[in-house]
């Protein structure tokens, strides 16, 4: 073997040099990268704060309080659209709810093996689903569904009830809010089946040591215990369905008008913004428009914050259901 | 009680056999290789295709990407490398808020970020939106994985005399790619999908168009207004784009699973 001849220009105290300086260079560019996340959320709120002002000068927080949307004489209040993006988003989790913890309870405690992967694999693809497709959808298939069967039939039954009276539209409340129910069902049971997973066996071998059979042990000691988890998962599928667009857009019919009755047509902040933005009137309108932006952030933010909180305390700061989608 | 379950479980697998069952069924018959190929004709005319919305989303998700990716990952790879840094807590902090927040949301920010300042709407300013989504969906994926990396595998470098960013690099991030490639992949056919942060940045166009600081059109922005417009020669278009739009999404996200499956089975 030939003898190395190592370069005497570099000693070993040389190259330890070099590999700080490389050192400090890998960590200032992390540092800039890590650094960007921040700043650009800062930069968000400010450019929305910025947008809303002449609408925040103008009508302060009356605007969330005022029900007159009118861009020409320059009226803006947002309180019918705050109703229903709030109305829309609870209706969809009334009919998410149920069905995903179903599936969730199902597939984590009494499905045969081999078809839970699959299961949970078909019902995350729904997550995979642009919401313009679901809003396709839901203009050319799902509404006259609705129309010619399930709306009639809910009338003639339960027509007694204020909210499912008057005209049949086809675009309505009720409407969005299923197709939102679609959308977010994946989500809330992705991470309630994450939460489920990791309650502790003994808990379940407990229950059944004292005799309770297995449903009984489902109710009695899985879902308790995994209860706080459960609920952020629901607040976390509510946080989809406030800030969802497309679908809704496509769905809701657009009016700004609050009405008792599900088949009427509704609005939500989301799409006042799809529809109305590139053609606002004037600086007046997009400023107003902005706000609406605003307060949908700030409803999402806590909203999530609440759902996290929930989540982590299940968890112990493991990020249940943070990587998902 | 299980009855009910089950019951729940086929309501729920339902939507989306029905969905991509309408899509073929619909969709199906307007495609033909002119469709991919050829730009749209005016209403009342056929054989217009989506070309220059194929195109459009190639360009605007492939920029999105540039940005988003490079971003995501670096910050995913400070959060697991500096954990208990207070950068890292924040910037973790801050990635939740902005993984919550409305896509539309983010839309108005990069109008009023680049389309009101430079007074033209252009496919820039949608990629950079569709950047802003992708960034905590890489970085949390990125934490993740790189944690899951033995801290044996680093120990074993540092000791050979590896420096921390060699580390770092060759070791660390080595073990992870995979992972992080599912990840980002996810990420990309998440946001080839977004429409509502496009509509007021990209606009969308009935030209093929290469500039970025102009218009630009998108597949989910193409089966938006033909499927609001009043042809029934464009509620067929929207179909069909819907149907090439889901297929894009679909492989994306099928290859990323797949990726991770076969890494998991062939260590196993």
């Amino acid at each position: 073997m030939a003898t190395t001849i190592l370069p005497e220009s570099r000693t070993a105290e040389q190259s330890l040099e070099g590999s700080r300086a490389g050192d400090r260079l890998f960590k200032g560019v992390l540092v800039l990268a890590a650094l960007a996340v921040p700043v650009l959320m800062a930069f968000l709120v400010y450019e929305l704060y910025t947008g809303a002002r002449p609408a925040i000068v103008r009508y302060g927080l009356g605007f969330i309080a005022g029900s007159t949307w009118d861009p020409v004489a320059e009226e803006f209040g947002a309180f019918p659209l705050i109703v229903g993006t709030l109305l829309s988003s609870f209706l969809a989790l009334l009919i998410a709810v149920p069905l995903s913890l179903g599936v969730a309870i199902y597939l984590t405690e009494f499905a045969p093996r081999v078809i839970r992967q699959p299961i949970a694999f078909v019902i995350e693809l729904l997550a995979a689903i642009p919401s313009v497709v679901y809003g396709l959808w839901g203009i050319f298939v799902l509404i006259p569904i609705l129309k010619a069967h399930v709306f009639p039939f809910l009338r003639d039954t339960l027509g007694f009830l204020p909210f499912f009276q008057g005209p049949i539209y086809g675009p309505s409340m009720l409407a969005a809010s299923i197709i939102l129910a679609i959308m977010i069902m994946p989500f809330i049971m992705s991470v309630s089946r994450e939460v489920l997973i990791a309650v502790p066996g003994s808990q379940r071998e407990a229950a059944l040591a004292l005799g309770a059979t297995r449903w009984e042990a489902v109710m009695s000691a899985i879902v308790p215990y995994a209860r706080s988890g459960i609920i952020g998962a629901i607040i976390l599928g509510l946080g989809r369905a406030l800030g969802e667009t497309m679908a809704v857009t496509m769905l809701i019919g657009n009016r700004n008008e609050l009405s008792a009755s599900l088949f009427a047509p509704g609005y939500t902040m989301a799409a006042v913004i799809a529809n109305e933005f590139t053609e606002a009137v004037g600086d007046l309108h997009l400023a107003a428009l902005a706000y609406v932006a605003l307060v949908l952030f700030v409803l999402t933010v806590l909203v999530n914050a609440a759902a996290r909180l929930l989540i982590w305390r299940v968890s112990k700061g493991g990020p249940v259901g943070g990587k998902g989608a | 009680m299980v009855g009910l379950m089950i019951g729940a479980v086929i309501l729920a697998v339902l939507p989306l056999l029905f969905i991509l069952l309408n899509l073929v069924l619909k969709g199906a018959g307007s495609l033909s290789l002119a469709f991919f190929t050829r730009m749209p004709v005016p209403a009342g005319e056929t054989g217009g295709g989506v070309a220059h919305a194929i195109v459009g989303t190639l360009i605007i998700v492939g920029m999105a990407s540039l940005f988003g990716l490079p971003l995501g990952i670096g910050a995913g790879v400070f959060c697991a490398e500096y954990p208990g840094a207070r950068l890292a807590k924040l910037t973790r902090f801050v990635s939740d808020v902005m993984n919550g927040t409305p896509s539309i949301v983010v839309g108005v920010f990069a109008w009023a970020l680049i389309v009101a300042r430079t007074k033209q709407f252009s496919a820039l300013a949608g990629s950079c939106a569709l950047a802003m989504l992708m960034v905590p969906m890489v970085m949390r994926t990125t934490e993740e994985l790189i944690k899951l990396v033995p801290n044996s595998l680093r120990e074993a470098a540092l000791a050979l005399g590896y420096s921390r960013w060699r580390t770092s690099v060759t070791i660390v991030l080595r073990t992870a790619l995979p992972g992080i490639v599912t990840g980002s992949l996810l990420a990309v056919a998440r946001i080839a999908g977004e429409t509502a942060p496009l509509l007021f940045t990209a606009l969308g166009s009935q030209f093929m168009s290469l500039k970025i600081t102009e218009p630009m059109a998108a597949l989910p922005l193409t089966v938006f207004n033909y499927a609001i417009g009043p042809y029934e020669e464009w509620h067929r278009y929207a179909w069909a784009t819907a149907l090439v739009l889901i297929m894009v999404v679909l492989v994306l996200s099928l290859a990323a699973r797949l990726a991770t499956r076969q890494r998991f089975s062939g260590n196993a």
